[in-house]
This record gives structure tokens, C-alpha cells and sequence, in this order.
């Protein structure tokens, strides 16, 4: 383990690790204080006015002060709509996470603890979920869902289909990870020490193993809400994922790319470059972190 | 009736498919309450493996092939799982070789012991913790109650099979069994531990089962000795008894080997060859290829453990003193 004012130093001494801390603060707190900082609510259909659409950003000819980063074809400002849909990107990746960890965790620590036919079990499903690609399972159970719903109930609960679809989809990332820890630490002896004191199975597992394998835990939790924000956007742009009056990132790229042609390229692209700047600063937050708690990474000081 | 009865305890593991081999094969021991045993033996003779099954706690693919563990007149490894359960770290304790492994090292000492408690008794929270605190101060562990919020790293290893020691007393239990309690420890610290073993058994009325490869702490702790070899049970007595006069061949070359036993600059006495591993015994008495009165009959027949003693040339005193 490591301490968290040695963690502190470390991420002080590491410039890749500040700068992606920092856009990611920066874009975490932009969605989250949308509401209060946005030039305009882009859900309020009474704010928008189609005489202001598909306006250039503002340093362009033509382009209005009110839109730093012009508008769309339905006249919403594009810099308000990336912030509320940065926002609904980040819910579900972090939602979808979740989900992931909750199911992976739990099933992971009964198939390594448990071994035998549960563990072959377990991980033979595991086999089967990962040999289906994640991408495919989403569209498939979206496509079943759209279809069978009619669009109002689609996009009251689209957010919560795409948590769960994405979230049960690579629960055995998670599973894999844990289980592949804990057959490492059942065999330790504080394990036998609390079977001799006469703990049961399920406070040994939750209480005993459980905190002694959360290191890979959370170096997978980060890298897997870039990988859900990155499956949530490809399902949007296939139009599968948010409606597009609620739009997320990968929502507003879809919209923005039938302008492409007719020149209006700022609808797609600022969308675009925000989800890059997210999911790379995800991943090398996790990629860092994966470094730091790493024992046989660690340099002497700590 | 004794406390504890281990009768005629088999212990196998697989072996391919449908062979097994034997941990232990038929072990007998008997303790009465407040009484210390010494088990003794080299590494590989079953001495854990009889205190993990005392406890059923052979952990999978092995098994309890035969016997009864008889506590109280009640057999231990006929309970159910939550039977033995409200037996093991209630009744029985155990404490464990490496202090620096058996502790949880993402939890701090307070929540280890408390949860002991918790576990077997209806406490509140604060009550535990006063109870912890009480038995970190018997075990002489300096400021108490900071301790109880430090982590398992935060402790030399001495303060941690301190710690182990108390978690082990926390329920007031009527048998400890120690298994090389002393080992992983520095030379310096070992006597202290020992002793506080010996004085807490002492005090509280507490059975120990001593499990170890020295012979001079047995001596000093123990009333009776239980030599093992080769997962059964070769020479049995009375602590004294054995360490002045043993009868088993084995037992003369373990105590021979003894450092002390040599002179100054003198090459310390050694029994020739190592033990066979449970899956290559010979046949008849397995320490018969090491032993220089070995004849026919021993290498055809396991001998029984009649009068203290499992072999059929005995050694006389005067032959034991040579």
C-alpha cells in the first residue's frame, strides 16, 4: 500500500499525470456546473431559436458573440451543448463502471474463493461475455429496445439502458481481475488466521480478502469509464445511444456529422476534440495509477 | 475423560486420480485440561497438519480420511459448519508461525481483534474495545489503546505475535495451539514470547499445544512430548522422561543433534540421510532407512506405538546415554 501523502508527491512529480489531472478536473467540473455556467440550457426548447442555426464559431465571419463555438442545425450553442453532454457522457461511463464492478467484484471473489465447479462456471460465462464483443451485445439489446418502446419512453430511459447494457456487458474485466487476486491472497495466512478464529466464508471474502485486492480494482475502474464514455459514443453515433435532444458527445459528433459536407465542420469537430481530451486523460491517469501502486515500480523514496 | 482425544486420525491427499497418499496416518493424542504437549518433529512430519485437523480445517483437495477429534466428548469433525465454528477462536485458538503474514494488512489491530470477539460473543463495539485494550496490557504491549488503531506494518515482529498472542486469548479459550510460534522471530525475542505463552497458559488455566522443532523450548514449556516422523506418531511420554532416557531411535539422534550436545570445535552430530516425503515411504517403519538398529522385521512392519514407543529395538537407558 502507499501512503497518500507519498501518492500526493508522486502525482506532484509527474507532469503527464497533472496535466491529464487537470483537464479532467477541468472538464468534470464544466459538466458538472452546466446548469450554472452554460450560456444557454440547450434541453429548453424556448431558448433555442432555428434563426441562430448552424452559426460558424465566433472569430468566423458571420459568427455571433452569444456561440464561442457556433450553433447547430436546431440553433443550440455548441459549447452549452458539450457541457451538458460531457455530463451525460461521464454519468454513464461512470455508471456503466459501477455496474461493472458491482457484478465483476461479487462474482469474481465467489468463483476465486469458492473454486471448483462455481469458479469454472463463473469464468466459463466470463469466456462466453468476452467472445461476444461488448459493442455488438449493446447494439443488439438497444435495437431490441428502441424497437420495442416507443421513442418518449426510449429517451426517458436511455441513460439507465445504456448504464446497465454497457455495465453487464464487461462485467468480466472486472471479474477476471479480482478473481485472479484473490487465488493469489486465499492462499496467505491471515486467510487461514480468520478461518481459525471462526469468521464465516462471506466475512472472510468481503471483509478479509476483498480490501486486500482493490490496487488492480481501481487501475481497471478508471481505464474501463474511458473505454464505457468511448462504447457509450460509438452506440450514440450509431444512433442507438442518447436521443439527440438529450444529447451526449457521441450524440452531437452523430448530429454534427450529416453537416460535415456542407462545411459547417465546428458541430462535429469541438465535440469530438472533447471526447478525445477526455478519454485520453482517463487513460493516462489510469495508466499512471496503475504505475504508482505497482510495488515493483516503485522507486526507493516512497 | 481427557478435554481433547484425537483417536486414530488419518489425514490423505489425492494422488492422480483415484490414489491418495497419507498425511497423516493414525495419530492418537490425548490432553487434559490446563495441560501442555509438546508435538516435535522435522518439517514435513504432519505436526500443522494435526493442528489444522484438530480444527477441520484441512483445506481442499486434501481430507480427514478416518478418525475422531474428540472435544469434550464431542466429535469435532462431525459438527456442522457453524458448530465448529462457535469452536474455532472461541475454544481452541491458534497462533501461527509468521506474525508478519497472519495479520490482515489492509486492517488495523483493533478491527482484527474486535471482530474475533464480535464473532463469538454479544458485545458492543465499545465493550470490545475496552476488552482488546485489557489483553493488548496482559501480552505487555506498550500504550494499548494507540495500538489498537496502527496497522499491522506499523509493529515490529515481536509486538505483532504479541498481538496474535492476545487475539488468541481474547475469548478466553481452553486450548491453544501454538505451531512454531517462535520461529520466524529474533533469537532475543523468542524466549520472551515463550515465556509469556507459558505464564498466560499458566495463569489462565489454558491447554497448549506446542508445536516445534526445537527441543529446548519443549523442554522448558511442556509436560509431555509427542515425537512425530513421517505423519505418525513414534515415541510418546513424559516431558522429563524423554529428554533424560528417549527409546525411539529417532528421538536419541534429534536430542544428539541438539548444538549443545557437541563440544567446542567438535562438527555437530547429524542423523544420516532426510526424511522420506509422504509420497515414497518405505515399507514397514519409515525411519528404518536412517536407523543404524534397523533389522528385517522393521523394514516389513510398521511397529506399534506400545508403551510410549513405536519400534521394536527400543533403546535401553544405558544404550540412550552413550
Amino acid at each position: 500500500m502507499i501512503s497518500f501523502s507519498a501518492f500526493l508527491k508522486r502525482f506532484l512529480s509527474d507532469p503527464v499525470a497533472i496535466g491529464a489531472g487537470i483537464v479532467l478536473l477541468v472538464l468534470v467540473l464544466m459538466a458538472v456546473l452546466a446548469p450554472l455556467i452554460a450560456p444557454q440550457n440547450p434541453y429548453d426548447p424556448l431558448q433555442l431559436d432555428i434563426m441562430d442555426s448552424e452559426m460558424p464559431p465566433a472569430w468566423k465571419p458571420g459568427g455571433d458573440e452569444r456561440f464561442l463555438l457556433g450553433t447547430d442545425a436546431q440553433g443550440r450553442g455548441v459549447l452549452s451543448t458539450i457541457m451538458y453532454g460531457t455530463g451525460i457522457s461521464l454519468l454513464i461511463g461512470v455508471g456503466a463502471v459501477i455496474v461493472q464492478a458491482v457484478l465483476g467484484i461479487t462474482l469474481g471473489l465467489i468463483a476465486g474463493y469458492k473454486g471448483g465447479w462455481i469458479d469454472s462456471f463463473l469464468m466459463r460465462l466470463a469466456d462466453i461475455q468476452l467472445s461476444l464483443s461488448t459493442l455488438m451485445m449493446a447494439i443488439i439489446a438497444l435495437a431490441l429496445f428502441s424497437a420495442a418502446f416507443d421513442a418518449n419512453t426510449y429517451a426517458d430511459y436511455a441513460i439507465i439502458m445504456l448504464i446497465l447494457v454497457i455495465g453487464i456487458a464487461e462485467w468480466p474485466k472486472f471479474a477476471r481481475t479480482v478473481r485472479s487476486s484473490v487465488l493469489g491472497e486465499k492462499k496467505k495466512e491471515y486467510v487461514d488466521a480468520a478461518r481459525v478464529i471462526g469468521l464465516p466464508a462471506r466475512r472472510i471474502m468481503w471483509g478479509h480478502i476483498l480490501p486486500n485486492t482493490l490496487t488492480p480494482v481501481l487501475v481497471i475502474s478508471t481505464i474501463q469509464v474511458a473505454e464505457a464514455i468511448m462504447i457509450e459514443a460509438s452506440l450514440s453515433f450509431l444512433g442507438l445511444g442518447m436521443p439527440t435532444d438529450r444529447p451526449s458527445l457521441g450524440s452531437l459528433i452523430r448530429s454534427g456529422f450529416e453537416f460535415i459536407f456542407s462545411g459547417s465542420w465546428w458541430i462535429t469537430l469541438f465535440p469530438a476534440l472533447v471526447l478525445i481530451a477526455l478519454v485520453l486523460s482517463l487513460n493516462l491517469l489510469g495508466d499512471w495509477l496503475r504505475d504508482v501502486l505497482n510495488p515493483k515500480l516503485r522507486r526507493g523514496e516512497d | 475423560m481427557a478435554m481433547l482425544e484425537v483417536q486414530d486420525l488419518h489425514v490423505a491427499f489425492p494422488r492422480g486420480k483415484r490414489d491418495e497418499v497419507e498425511a497423516l496416518r493414525g495419530v492418537n493424542l490425548h490432553l487434559e485440561k490446563g495441560e501442555r504437549l509438546g508435538v516435535v518433529g522435522e518439517s514435513g512430519a504432519g505436526k500443522s497438519m494435526l493442528a489444522f485437523a484438530i480444527l477441520n480445517l484441512i483445506a481442499d483437495p486434501g481430507r480427514v480420511s478416518g478418525g475422531r477429534v474428540m472435544f469434550h466428548g464431542e466429535n469435532l469433525l462431525d459438527l456442522s459448519e457453524r458448530g465448529i465454528r462457535g469452536i474455532r477462536g472461541n475454544r481452541i485458538s491458534m497462533i501461527f508461525q509468521d506474525p508478519m503474514v497472519t495479520l490482515n494488512p489492509v486492517l488495523t489491530i483493533g478491527t482484527q481483534m474486535i471482530e474475533t470477539l464480535k464473532a463469538h460473543r454479544k458485545i458492543s463495539d465499545a465493550e470490545a474495545r475496552k476488552l482488546c485494550i485489557e489483553r493488548l496490557k496482559q501480552v505487555a504491549i506498550p500504550s494499548a489503546e494507540s495500538r489498537m488503531d496502527a496497522y499491522p506494518h506499523e509493529l515490529s515482529g515481536g509486538l505483532r505475535q504479541r498481538v496474535v498472542i492476545a487475539i488468541a486469548l481474547l475469548t478466553d479459550p481452553e486450548l491453544i495451539i501454538a505451531d512454531e510460534p517462535t520461529t520466524a522471530l529474533d533469537v532475543t525475542i523468542q524466549a520472551e514470547i515463550m515465556a509469556l505463552i507459558l505464564k498466560l497458559c499458566r495463569e489462565n488455566d489454558v491447554a497448549l499445544i506446542l508445536i516445534t522443532h526445537d527441543l529446548g523450548v519443549v523442554a522448558e514449556v511442556t509436560e509431555r512430548i509427542m515425537i512425530m516422523y513421517a505423519g505418525l506418531c513414534v515415541e510418546e511420554g513424559r516431558t522429563q522422561d524423554i529428554i533424560n532416557a528417549p527409546r525411539h531411535p529417532y528421538t536419541a539422534g534429534l536430542l544428539k543433534a541438539l548444538p549443545q550436545k557437541a563440544g567446542r570445535g567438535q562438527r555437530l552430530y547429524q542423523i544420516p540421510g532426510s526424511m522420506p516425503p509422504i509420497t515414497a515411504l518405505p515399507p514397514g517403519c519409515a525411519y528404518n532407512p536412517r536407523c543404524e538398529f534397523a533389522a528385517d522385521r522393521c523394514r516389513a512392519t510398521i511397529p506399534p506405538l506400545a508403551g510410549g514407543v513405536a519400534c521394536f529395538h527400543p533403546l535401553q537407558e544405558e544404550e540412550a546415554a552413550s
